[in-house]
């Protein structure tokens, strides 16, 4: 054979090679379908314990974030058994991996629910992997606490949400932007849901606050190639760049951003997908002076924050890190507890019922948090961080107060294409 | 004006690491006719090399030129031992050849993430390499001034190689007839070898310059894998000219349809030029004349 035939022949299975590598299909409508079973919980409440589930990425590419997550979740439990546990009962974790798969979180979920009869399962990241959890946990009729950040517009009664939702992350951030007299803005992303939405969310905003995007670019999930729309950031006389990039692409944007002569003070960055985690793998060289947007930071100054992070460096090592999603993970596990026993039941009703009668406070690392019985969510305290030379992330601005959930944004007049009101 | 240049100097740049990563390739693709899909992993390994050596050294300088070497060797070492332990025994076999590959380039991915962790560690940048340079009055980024150069002596380092040197000839002999070589008495199993070490070792230089410009992850190789065969068949396999050519019109392609429209459109756009140029002239850029190989 030549090079030329064989390479025809070949070329097609290279394709599939690569594709079949970093690419999945799920039809949640399907998985949901196949597990029309009667929701009758199994759950065993007689013993002295309960039995919870971890359901969080142990190996693939979210390991890395998830892990730490699944970490500060035993910290909690491990807290919270020694003293005294829900209702007198100890709490049981079963951990199992998501394996960074939206279909295997639903299969996961729906053995942990089905086979281990847990009460209440924590975890989830990716916005696919809460999409895709989600039919399994309604048909089943059981609940999810699902602690990161997201693009807002769902509201599952059977998922709490203790991340942020859109308005206490992105729109604190555009407004403490346009407090800073930033007029145009330059958006960069990945090309996911997330920065799809947000992006929408942000256009929708800037034209009902005299703000201008004067641009919107999206890479592929892992793209390392910025040269052009870094030019093309400097050609449009941003004053400022929106950045909803995943993962390694943070890498070589930033690089290239300040290859090219740009920081902080030139042309600042507000990044929503940064926390203290990423920055070592980012490089800190690259991200100094730069802001973030989130609800924690491991620099928030208060007695319950210091004795978190001492007691996640204490158990996991002095070299380790708290983040916003760690935290939010931390604190649903308590939120849980504490409408359980308003409760005084396990009972999937029993505890939505307490979450609507409202009351479920927690003095959170982040400061106080609430549920609100609307729509599963928290109340939280949006804050804007800039991050500094050691890699933590020191607060700048943060609400008087914390902010109520509004996932679908029903109080801003401005948002109507984005909710179809 | 200053758009022109620095969108020119982009597209230049970006064809200078697409050549980087598929100058290799042309070797043990075009030449050896070897389907390799664990060429991305060889340059992820020259990435890792670069960030162990920076480890050991400290300085982000002095690390960056010794990495150059070392990473060459350790590439040129994995590259031998595949091709001694495996790629041998089937040389006539191109599928098996690609699916045996494949799985050495799962099994490198997971050997990396073992010895040194799922997330992207970073390499830090020279200070002299970290800011810009300014070109005409344009700043241009130092870091990719830097792998442009590197790219120029990488290839013409090789064409006189493959021109001027023993290797070089042998290489040529093999390539044009395998028999009448070895009737010339030329051990084509050397030869063979040898290649396969100098083409596997350039894939561990490009890892290193693809630290001053990305992360470097235990997947970075399959970012570059694609693309590097794309460079290697439009050129024309088995000519590093055409590689040249092809590298830096990619590049420029690229950068110029993604400024006027976004990236993944750029991409397509020139996937389907590429396709469709490979209807028109299926034998590449610049056109290989051989006895047939394997």
């Amino acid at each position: 054979m030549s090079p030329r035939a064989t390479l025809s022949a070949v070329l097609p299975l290279i394709a599939v090679l690569v594709l079949t590598g970093c690419g999945e299909r799920y039809d949640p409508e399907a998985e949901a379908a196949a597990q029309q079973i009667s929701p009758e919980s199994c759950v065993d409440t007689e013993g002295d314990t309960v039995k919870v589930g971890l359901l969080n990425s142990l190996s693939g590419t979210m390991a890395v974030s998830e892990t730490t997550v699944n970490r500060s979740l035993n910290m909690a439990i491990d807290e919270i058994n020694a003293d005294g546990g829900v209702l007198g009962k100890q709490i049981e974790p079963v951990t199992e991996d998501g394996a960074s798969e939206p279909t295997i979180f639903a299969e996961r979920a729906s053995k942990l629910i089905r086979q281990d009869c847990v009460a209440a399962t924590f975890g989830g990241w990716t916005s696919a992997s809460r999409k895709a959890m989600l039919p399994v946990f309604e048909a089943q009729n059981s609940l999810l606490f699902y602690p990161v950040q997201y693009e807002g517009l769902e509201a599952s009664p059977n998922i709490f949400y203790t991340g942020a939702t859109t308005n206490q992350q992105i729109i604190p951030a555009l407004d403490w932007m346009r407090e800073q007299g930033h007029k145009k803005i330059f958006l960069v992303g990945s090309d996911y849901v997330f920065p799809r939405t947000a992006n929408r969310i942000i256009n929708a905003y800037a034209e009902a606050h005299d703000m201008e995007v004067v641009g919107e670019e999206y890479v592929p999930l892992g793209s390392t190639e910025f040269s052009t729309i870094v030019n093309k950031a400097m050609a449009s006389d941003a004053d400022a760049v929106f950045n909803t990039l995943n993962g390694d692409s943070n890498v070589a944007f930033f690089r290239q951003y300040n290859a090219v002569g740009l920081d902080a003070q030139s042309l600042p960055v507000m990044s929503v997908s940064i926390a203290e985690e990423e920055v070592p793998g980012i490089g800190v060289d690259n991200l100094e002076g730069q802001y973030v947007a989130w609800d924690y930071y491991q620099t928030v100054d208060s007695p319950d924050n210091q004795e978190f992070v001492t007691n996640f460096k204490d158990r996991y090592g002095q070299d380790q890190v708290t983040s916003d999603p760690m935290e939010a993970a931390y604190t649903s596990v308590y939120l849980w507890k504490d409408m359980v026993e308003e409760a005084g039941s396990f009972d999937v009703a029993a505890v939505q019922e307490a979450a609507d009668t409202g009351g479920s406070e927690f003095d959170a690392p982040e400061g106080q948090v609430s549920v609100d019985g609307e729509n599963q969510h928290i109340s939280k305290t949006p804050r804007i961080g800039r991050i500094r030379e050691d890699g933590l992330i020191d607060t700048v601005w943060q609400a008087p107060e914390p902010v109520a959930p509004d996932p679908f944004l029903d109080t801003y007049s401005w948002a109507g294409s984005i909710n179809g009101a | 004006m200053e758009i022109l240049i620095s969108q020119l100097f982009a597209g230049l740049s970006l064809g200078s690491v697409l050549l980087l990563a598929a100058v290799g390739l042309s070797l043990t693709f075009g030449q050896m006719g070897v389907i390799n899909m664990a060429h991305g992993e060889f340059i992820m390994a020259g990435a890792y090399t670069a960030f162990t050596v920076q480890q050991i050294l400290g300085s982000a300088g002095w690390s960056l030129l010794a990495s150059i070497p070392v990473a060459f060797l350790v590439g040129g070492a994995l590259g031998l031992i595949l091709e001694i332990a495996l790629l041998r025994h089937m040389y006539h076999r191109p599928l098996d050849t690609l699916l045996v590959t494949f799985g050495v380039s799962l099994i490198l991915q997971q050997l990396a993430r073992d010895i040194f962790g799922a997330p992207s560690v970073d390499v830090r940048l020279p200070e002299l390499l970290s800011g810009p340079v300014t070109i005409m009055g344009t700043p241009v980024p130092a870091a990719r001034v830097f792998i442009l150069v590197l790219t120029v002596l990488v290839v013409a380092g090789l064409s006189l190689v493959m021109n001027k040197s023993s290797l070089g000839r042998r290489t040529r002999a093999v390539v044009q007839s395998r028999d009448l070589a070895e009737a010339s008495g030329i051990s084509s199993r050397r030869t063979d070898a040898l290649t396969f070490f100098v083409g596997s070792g350039l894939a561990g230089v490009a890892g290193v310059a693809i630290t001053l410009i990305g992360s470097t992850s235990p997947t970075l190789g399959t970012t570059y894998i694609v693309d590097a065969f794309l460079v290697v068949v439009a050129g024309g396999i088995g000519q590093i000219r055409g590689a040249v050519i092809a590298a830096a019109g990619l590049g420029l392609l690229q950068v110029f349809f993604e400024f006027g429209t976004t990236a993944s459109i750029a991409k397509v756009i020139v996937l389907v030029i590429v396709v469709a140029f490979l209807q028109i002239r299926p034998q590449g850029i610049v056109a290989t004349r051989t006895r047939g190989l394997a």
